[in-house]
């Protein structure tokens, strides 16, 4: 994008003035260089978004931003619904509460080194992985119902995770609110065997070792030492949430048009909150939330049950589980005043500061742990939620490295095969069913993460507390 | 990955256009019909480029306010099918009545040694959605679909 077509508040500051049907400016965090790297697209996609009903203060976008369907992926839009605010599928995304989850070792690199190989030949062989893939669970109708309520909860109270992990998770693990009876037959169809799968594409399983400490008084506070091994978790609510949102999707359309809603495009679809339509999207999104939550906590069990056969006595011990593709009901402080409003997070994690009411007591002093992920051979990113990041953006900042060329492109320019010997040479083990999959994630398909978290640093959105690098990535 | 595959009609190919994170389908033909099927195998070669054999026969019908939302609908219901079954399909033999599409698919269970499947296909969007005639009566049909 030309960064002439902005008003440039600061050095990573760029903002739209309101015009023609917008009701707010559009403003996107990111350095100049992010900015010109950015497709067009992303901008007339803020732009669309800031011309929707109810949308409070401005419509953001992240530093690592890209072009999505209505929303852009790096989304962060806030509607109120005294105000005719609406909630819109395209601003979830399809991968309902898709997040990451990272979880301390207690151990060493060192302590690695000597299993590397065979502790990723051993996770590729039990995390379910890919298309194709079937999970070891299979849920009649009761137990799907008990799932899409209790969310993390359930799965430990069915023995696949640990009930310490609860605090650490968004919502303590279950999202309120959840309507498993909106949740269509075929949503359920789709997820009966999915349970503890991973999926595919940009989803994985990476054991990591913090390369470099930022912010040691944080990195303390959360656990975290350099040299120090984590595994962390990249994956949603599988076909569950996907086909809640395709189903969703097509309904606000019609919806819109119902309601009189002059959408700028109709991927944009959305529904008023105070609607029957708004209202079935809310109950079934909130049970995808817990499919993702449950989905993460199982997956989590399975790595801690393989970490103990390699690592006896020690315990994978969860930092935090944070989702960046929801819509969340959240008080935020708009012109001196209080208000609860739909905060919509399409590939953009939420980033709570000090002292937030929500936050477990261990990590209120601190701050949430804004967790980053990178591409397979370079680096993913700790970071802490700021103060700050309320006024910038509703307390939100970026999720990951972002694409920086298509799928199609990245196939034409690496064999995976080579991709994956190359990494190996670094010492970073890739197992995948499909090397074609490997190319189409090679690290050069990425933007350099190092800059997007920079930008969202110097924004005030979150602050960089440590650097990871793989050692073993499982790619579905 | 080549951009255009097999021919059925002699005007019938499909292409996939480049989507920064996602991507892009679009399925040509003499007829409408035509173009969703070149559409459905463009879906299919996100998945796998290997052979999938035709030996299971599946049927499905959708139906949608327009010609351009039907196209939604149809790869949806294609990517359900593949989900739930998991299936891979190679033959699509499409019907369109007005608004309402009668599909059957042709294709065998995921062989995961065989099609090493790059990336599973989430659900189909409205983004870049267009069913078109040109001026040379050949029709389009494309969309992004979230990978």
């Amino acid at each position: 994008m030309d960064p002439a077509r902005f008003t440039r508040v600061d050095e990573t500051t760029w903002r739209i003035e309101p015009h023609g049907p917008m009701r707010v400016p559009a403003i996107i965090y990111a350095d100049e260089n992010l900015i010109r790297d950015m497709d067009d697209k992303v901008y007339e996609q803020a732009v669309n978004v800031a011309m929707l009903p109810g949308i409070v203060q401005a419509s953001y976008a992240m530093p690592d931003a890209h072009w999505g369907y209505g929303f852009p992926i790096g989304g962060v839009a806030a509607f109120d619904p005294e105000h005719g605010g609406v909630v819109s599928a395209g601003g979830v995304g399809f991968d309902i509460s898709c997040g990451v989850r990272t979880m301390l070792a207690g151990i060493k690199v060192a302590d690695i080194l000597p299993v590397q190989k065979m502790l990723a030949d051993s996770l590729f062989r039990q995390i379910p992985a890919g298309v194709g893939s079937t999970g070891a669970i299979t849920l009649d109708t009761v137990e799907m119902d008990a799932m899409l309520f209790g969310g993390a909860r359930w799965a430990v109270e069915r023995g696949w995770g640990d009930a310490c992990d609860l605090d650490r998770i968004e919502e303590r693990g279950t999202m309120a609110g959840a309507m498993p009876e909106r949740v269509s037959e075929r949503a359920r169809e789709r997820q009966r065997r999915e349970m503890g799968t991973l999926g595919s594409g940009n989803h994985y399983l990476e054991v990591q070792a913090i390369a470099e400490i930022f912010d040691t008084a944080v990195a303390e506070a959360y656990g975290l030492a350099e040299d120090d091994v984590v595994v962390t978790i990249h994956c949603g609510s599988r076909g569950l949430g996907h086909q809640i949102g395709t189903e969703f999707l097509k309904e606000m359309v019609i919806a819109a048009s119902a309601s009189g809603i002059a959408l700028p495009d109709r991927e944009l679809a959305c529904a008023p909150i105070h609607s029957d339509v708004g209202q079935s999207y809310l109950g079934a999104m909130r049970a995808a939330v817990n499919c993702a939550l449950a989905n993460r906590e199982i997956l989590g069990h399975f790595a801690r049950r393989i970490f103990a056969h390699f690592f006896p006595g020690q315990n994978l011990s969860l930092l935090f589980d944070v989702s960046h593709n929801t819509c969340k009901v959240e008080p935020h402080m708009v012109g001196g005043k209080r208000r609860h409003l739909f905060v919509h997070r399409k590939g953009a994690t939420r980033a709570f500061g000090p002292g937030h009411e929500s936050l477990p007591a261990r990590l209120r002093p601190v701050g949430q742990p804004v967790l980053i992920g990178g591409s397979m051979g370079t680096a993913s990113y700790i970071l802490v939620g700021e103060i700050s990041a309320e006024q910038k953006a509703f307390s939100s900042a970026c999720h990951g490295a972002g694409r920086a060329m298509s799928r199609h492109a990245a196939l034409k320019q690496w064999s995976g095969r080579k991709v994956q010997d190359e990494l190996a040479a670094q010492g970073i083990l890739i197992r995948s069913p499909s090397t074609r999959g490997i190319a189409e994630e090679a690290p050069g398909a990425y933007k350099d993460v190092g800059a997007v978290v920079a930008a969202a640093e110097h924004a005030g959105l979150a602050r960089r507390v440590a650097r990871l690098r793989p050692l073993i990535c499982i790619k579905g | 990955m080549s951009e255009a595959a097999t021919a059925i009609s002699g005007k019938a190919r499909w292409e996939h256009f480049p989507h920064a994170a996602d991507v892009g389908l679009r399925g040509f033909g003499e007829t409408m019909a035509e173009a969703f099927e070149q559409a459905a195998l463009a879906l299919t070669a996100v998945v796998t480029t290997a052979d999938v054999r035709p030996a299971v026969l599946v049927d499905i019908d959708c139906e949608a306010p327009d010609v351009e939302l039907l196209f939604v609908e149809w790869l949806n219901a294609v990517i359900y099918e593949m989900a739930v079954r998991k299936m891979l399909f190679s033959r699509f033999a499409v019907t369109i009545d007005g608004t309402c599409l009668h599909g059957t698919l042709w294709g065998e269970p995921v062989d995961v040694a065989r099609h090493a499947p790059a990336c599973e296909p989430k659900g189909a969007t409205y983004t870049a959605l267009k069913v078109a005639k040109d001026e040379s009566s050949m029709w389009s049909a494309a969309c992004i679909v979230d990978v």
